[in-house]
């Protein structure tokens, strides 16, 4: 059987545009230092590192892991780097608990970052290719006509979309964390804001953030004398697919479905509505929220702009809330961002998320996709030990 | 973890002293570092065969030898099942939308495209997949998933061995495909089709 594994500790960057103040090695060390003193410990007591960020282009340092080992505290310790394009924060953190589910380590430090400020990424996933006409304006040209799908699919209202946006922005101002505080936004001014990538208007678009997330996992014996509540992993899953072929259901994704059903079955919830009490996915564009609500079993297909409709996923009031930290919507430190979500479930688990603490969360689900949707990374955290 | 994002770990806290001679000194935010690669592209063989038709006006696709899905363009593989894919199918420069994008922003190197301009997935007759291509000679608002288009090529002696050649796809007028046998939901309307015999 698998060791019992726990988040003993989190840290964060605050999420903002420029972190001028610190370079490369400042940010992540920062995060670093945060989940350390979380988890009341040292260096030494971690045994190895796992770093994640979304591609090397990004920033046009290659191998950043290696020149980041000291600020990272991984000098003659076991470093890895994983790649899984934006969903890598979740991706790696799976893999961190992985090393402890398997016993080879007890106390595991697991970090993902990105500047923005110094990359371009919306030009960096527009690479030309000979094969290829060179007319996809970023993500945002990717999965616009995926959106338009789900849109013909489900007849949904066409102020779906703003509706997610507001509330995450709304959700943010109750995190210190988050990068954007729109404390003046209104509603209307979301279904205003001139269309991107139509349909997607600019107030249903991630921002370009500066962060980096950290995560410090311990096995059993390690949870149990954590003088503070810790958050104990009760599944986690990865899946891929590739990004065309024939038949491939884009908006909902076969590789989205298994993983969730395998994290699922893991953590023995059968009713995932009612059984997990607040959610964290990964939200770059709104309409991603009610796409995902359906992919992942939180209600049937078709349902998903529903459960927005009927405000299911605000934090306040809803029996689902979702991105109660403001989510991606709110700060995109690209490979931090699936992380935070994986973090900011733990930090529910243990009644730390501050203003935006869903009282009594007991189970808690973290998700990241990334790719052009075919790559995905999933756990469920909550506050009784697994079985 | 701490409540107050704005003060900082312990360990960090420290304060940092910068030597006399440089405490005049304007300091060094960030420096801007261009880079830029220059590189051949080699294509493989089934992206050669493909670049290379594709300058004669020829559009090549290859045939899964699972079940016969065409694939376009074609990378010498089937990646559903990993299976080498040798065959190629000559296909007509006709097909329809799928699904589409109208963006508004601009795009650095296509300084031609006027904004807003629709990016599309479009579904060539006789193949199984989509790939990227400008839909124009229409008002954006226009462009419909399953509209009817034909390719609007360069003249002759701008082509090349490259994707620009087809500058963009214009509407037939013929009647749309309907949205549940387009773009990705094709593949399962055929599948359905067959199995009705």
């Amino acid at each position: 059987m698998a060791e019992r594994t726990a988040v003993l500790g989190v840290g964060q960057t605050k999420y903002q545009t420029t972190r001028g103040d610190v370079s490369l090695p400042g940010l992540v060390r920062e995060a670093a230092y945060r989940a350390l003193e979380d988890a009341e410990l040292g260096w030494d007591d971690i045994d190895a590192v796992v770093v994640g960020k979304a591609p090397d282009f990004f920033e046009g340092v290659m191998q950043p892991e290696l020149f980041l080992a000291e600020a990272l505290g991984a000098v003659g310790k076991p470093l890895l780097r994983v790649h899984t394009a934006g969903s890598v924060g979740g991706s790696t953190a799976v893999v961190a608990a992985s090393l402890v589910q398997a016993g080879v380590h007890r106390r595991v430090l697991t970090l993902g970052f990105e500047k923005q400020s110094e990359s371009n990424a919306t030009w960096a996933l527009s690479l030309p290719q000979p094969f290829s006409v060179s007319i996809n304006a970023g993500a945002g040209g990717y999965f616009s006509p995926i959106i338009r799908q789900y849109m013909a699919r489900t007849d949904a209202p066409e102020l779906i979309g703003c509706m997610v946006a507001f509330k995450d922005r709304q959700h943010a101002l109750r995190n210190p964390y988050a990068h954007l505080q729109q404390k003046e936004l209104t509603f209307d001014q979301v279904v205003e804001s001139p269309m991107l990538w139509e349909p997607i208007r600019f107030s249903e678009t991630c921002p370009s953030s500066d962060g980096a997330c950290a995560l410090v996992l311990g096995d059993e014996a390690a949870g149990d004398v954590s003088t503070k509540p810790v958050a104990w992993v009760h599944g986690t899953a990865l899946r891929s697919e590739a990004n065309n072929f024939p038949g491939r259901d884009e908006v909902n994704p076969r590789a989205s479905r298994d993983c969730a059903d395998d994290v699922f079955a893991q953590a023995g919830i059968t009713d995932r509505r009612a059984e997990i009490d607040v959610v964290e996915m990964y939200v770059p564009f709104s309409w991603y929220e009610p796409m995902w609500l359906e992919s992942l079993g939180f209600c049937e297909i078709g349902d998903g702009w529903k459960l927005v409709e009927q405000g299911a996923t605000h934090l306040d009031g809803g029996d689902l809330p979702v991105n109660c930290s403001g989510g991606v919507l709110s700060s995109n430190p690209i490979g931090a961002s699936g992380m935070i979500r994986f973090a900011e479930a733990a930090l529910q688990i243990r009644g730390m998320a501050g203003a935006h603490q869903v009282d009594g969360a007991r189970k808690a689900f973290g998700h990241a996709y990334g790719g052009g949707a075919q790559y995905y990374a999933m756990w469920i955290v909550g506050a009784d030990k697994p079985e | 973890m701490s409540a107050d994002p704005s003060v900082p770990p312990a360990a960090l806290s420290g304060e940092v002293r910068m030597p006399e001679k440089l405490a005049d000194v304007e300091p060094v935010r960030s420096v801007r570092t261009p880079i830029r690669l220059e590189y051949d592209f080699v294509p493989g063989e089934a992206s050669a065969g493909y670049l290379n038709a594709f300058a004669d006006r020829k559009i090549l696709g290859q045939r899964s030898p699972v079940d016969g899905a065409v694939l376009v363009p074609p990378r010498g593989v089937d990646p559903r099942h990993g299976a080498a894919t040798p065959e190629y199918v000559e296909l007509p420069d006709t097909g329809h939308v799928g699904g589409f994008c109208v963006t508004r922003l601009p795009i650095p190197g296509r300084d031609d495209l006027e904004i807003p301009y629709v990016s599309a997935w479009i579904h060539l007759d006789g193949a199984d997949i989509g790939f990227l291509g400008l839909v124009a000679g229409i008002a954006t608002s226009e462009v419909r998933m399953g509209m009817r288009v034909r390719a609007v090529w360069k003249p002759d002696e701008q082509l090349g061995r490259t994707a620009e050649n087809i500058l963009y796809w214009a509407p037939t007028g013929e009647p749309d495909i309907p949205v549940t046998a387009a773009g990705t939901n094709a593949w399962h309307a055929k599948q359905a089709a067959k199995e009705q015999g």
